[in-house]
């Protein structure tokens, strides 16, 4: 079963841990927050980013079962920014 | 051309005689027909093409259905009247001058979705909606079903965002939350919650009366319907119309003074996106529409501006309220709002580095989809488009020349 890693931005506190254990999928940006490839995570790299999720100090970042749908209403199907389409 | 069309929901006695009353709304419109089968009503919804008319446009059939799935009759319906957005009105009209049909918007989807409670959640600085609603809740106190409660929500323009909802009426903290449940789940006290906008309940209600195939005798184009806009410019009052979906921009300023030489105009409001008023005077204001031309109808701001309005002057006020509006909660949103909003700043008082105007560019990309909610996403869409509708101005203030003839900043 497809995993992926989801990150909780309102819990990240930038401390960029997360990016040490897996520099093939996380990137920090200017300001030090990480940002994610999206995507399932390939095979040989599950248990690092196991390691990445463990190693966060807020617990703002953990490896799941890939969603089956996609959400449809509630919170991130607030107001959609204009040109970003449906 | 097309036959005039007759407002529906500004239907009735004309804004100046005040808050319509109970018997008048009733003499007029009828008593909300005798529910049937509650997915009855949802089907007439889902028929009707409604979008919801908070900004994202979702379908309110679609939710409705949702939320009625998880309810086990103790749903919580929210009425979604913060109207954080600077320049949108047409709630506050709706609220102050038709609040039964916003009740019976309520009413209609608490008993479509089984839900025994419904809360009107106002904004607290619209002093005017929540005293006229107040007066209606007690107008309707004697009829039985569902129990209507008035909450005054913060002052914000997250405060009105879905989960930021919520989460104030759950722990009294509006600010957005990631959770892995939606509202629609479980929201409200953790039962399954609609939040939906006043416009879209106000229109549920015509529709439960009068059907999903008289809503969709009007439109011009592919989205059917009607729907409230609020027109603004430099010149004069902000105005509240209604207009069938299709109507063209043009058409709309011609029946305003605010759109007197305008050049540009924001659409979608503080979410939205600028663009040269010659290149919409024949866009039609249809949701599908504008979407392929990366436009959004959002909320249905339409804001012109003139040719004296500098418009990186209205970027960075704009920019600058929206980095002060996040909820101080993600990095990316935090930050890079704030550092944008300044790099703006500093463009339209000439005081810029010089690779800010790319320096601009390169935040946008890092800031675009990194928060709980899309507050950020909705500044970058309206960054951009600025950055490509007034790419004159901003390589002249990049070039540190003063702005040309000294233009003001008001929008
Ligand atoms: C930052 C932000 C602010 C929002 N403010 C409002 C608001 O003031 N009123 C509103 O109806 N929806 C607002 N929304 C949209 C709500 O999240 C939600 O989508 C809407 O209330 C659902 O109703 P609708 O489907 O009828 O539009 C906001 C969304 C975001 C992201
Ligand atoms: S380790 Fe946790 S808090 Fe630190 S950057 Fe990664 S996700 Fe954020
Ligand atoms: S994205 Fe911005 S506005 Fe939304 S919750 Fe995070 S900090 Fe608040």
């Amino acid at each position: 079963m497809a995993q992926v890693l989801r990150l909780d931005p309102i819990r990240c506190d930038g401390y960029g841990v997360c990016a040490v254990h897996l520099p093939e999928r996380i990137t920090l940006d200017e300001w030090g927050y990480p940002v994610i490839e999206p995507g399932p995570v390939p095979e040989r790299l599950l248990s690092r980013a196991r390691r990445a999720a463990d190693a966060c100090p807020v617990l703002a970042l953990s490896l799941r079962q890939a969603a089956v749908a996609p959400a449809t209403t509630g919170s991130r199907a607030g107001i959609r920014p204009a040109r970003t389409g449906a | 051309m097309t036959t005039p069309f007759e407002p529906r929901l500004l239907a009735g006695p004309p804004p100046a005689s005040g808050p319509e009353r109970l018997e008048e709304h009733r003499a007029r419109l009828g008593a909300l027909p005798p529910s049937t089968d509650r997915r009855d009503v949802i089907s007439v919804v889902e028929a009707s093409g409604l979008l919801g008319r908070g900004g994202a446009g979702f379908p309110v059939g679609r939710k409705w259905r949702a939320v009625a799935e998880h309810s086990a009759g103790d749903a919580v319906v929210v009425v979604n009247g913060a109207e954080g957005e600077p320049r949108s009105a047409k709630d506050r009209v709706l609220m102050e001058h038709r609040p039964h049909l916003v009740l019976d918007g309520a009413a209609a989807a608490a008993e479509a979705v089984g839900a025994p409670d419904v809360i009107l959640y106002v904004g607290t600085e619209h002093t005017a909606a929540r005293r006229v609603l107040a007066h209606a809740i007690a107008e309707r106190e004697r009829e039985s079903g569902v129990r209507v409660h008035l909450v005054a929500a913060p002052v914000g323009y997250i405060a009105g965002e879905a989960t930021a909802v919520v989460h104030y009426l759950n722990a009294g903290d509006a600010r957005p939350t990631f959770l892995d449940a939606r509202p629609h789940e479980r929201g409200v006290a953790g039962r399954p919650t609609l939040v939906q906008n006043v416009e879209s309940l106000a229109q549920a209600a015509l529709i439960t009366r009068f059907g999903d195939e008289w809503y969709r005798e009007v439109g011009r184009g592919a989205t059917r319907g009607s729907a409230l806009i609020t027109v603004s410019g430099a010149n004069g009052r902000p105005t509240v119309r209604e207009i069938e979906y299709g109507t063209p921009v043009g058409e709309v300023a011609r029946l305003s003074t605010a759109a007197s030489s305008a050049s540009a105009v924001l659409l979608g409001g503080y979410f939205g996106a600028w663009t040269s008023f010659d290149d919409v005077r024949d866009e039609p204001l249809d949701p599908v529409r504008m979407r392929e031309r990366e436009l959004g109808f959002g909320c249905g701001v339409v804001s012109f501006s003139g040719p004296d309005t500098c418009g990186v002057a209205a970027t960075a006020e704009i920019m600058t309220y929206m980095a002060g509006a996040t909820a101080a909660q993600c990095g990316p949103c935090v930050y890079g709002l704030a550092d944008i909003a300044q790099a703006v700043r500093r463009l339209a008082d000439g005081t810029a580095p010089d690779r800010d105007l790319e320096r601009i560019g390169g935040w946008a990309a890092q800031v675009d989809g990194r928060g709980a909610c899309h507050h950020p996403d909705g500044a970058i869409a309206l960054l951009r488009s600025a950055l490509r509708v007034f790419a004159d101005d901003f390589a002249r203030h990049q070039a540190r020349r003063r702005c040309p003839a000294g233009r003001a900043a008001v929008a």
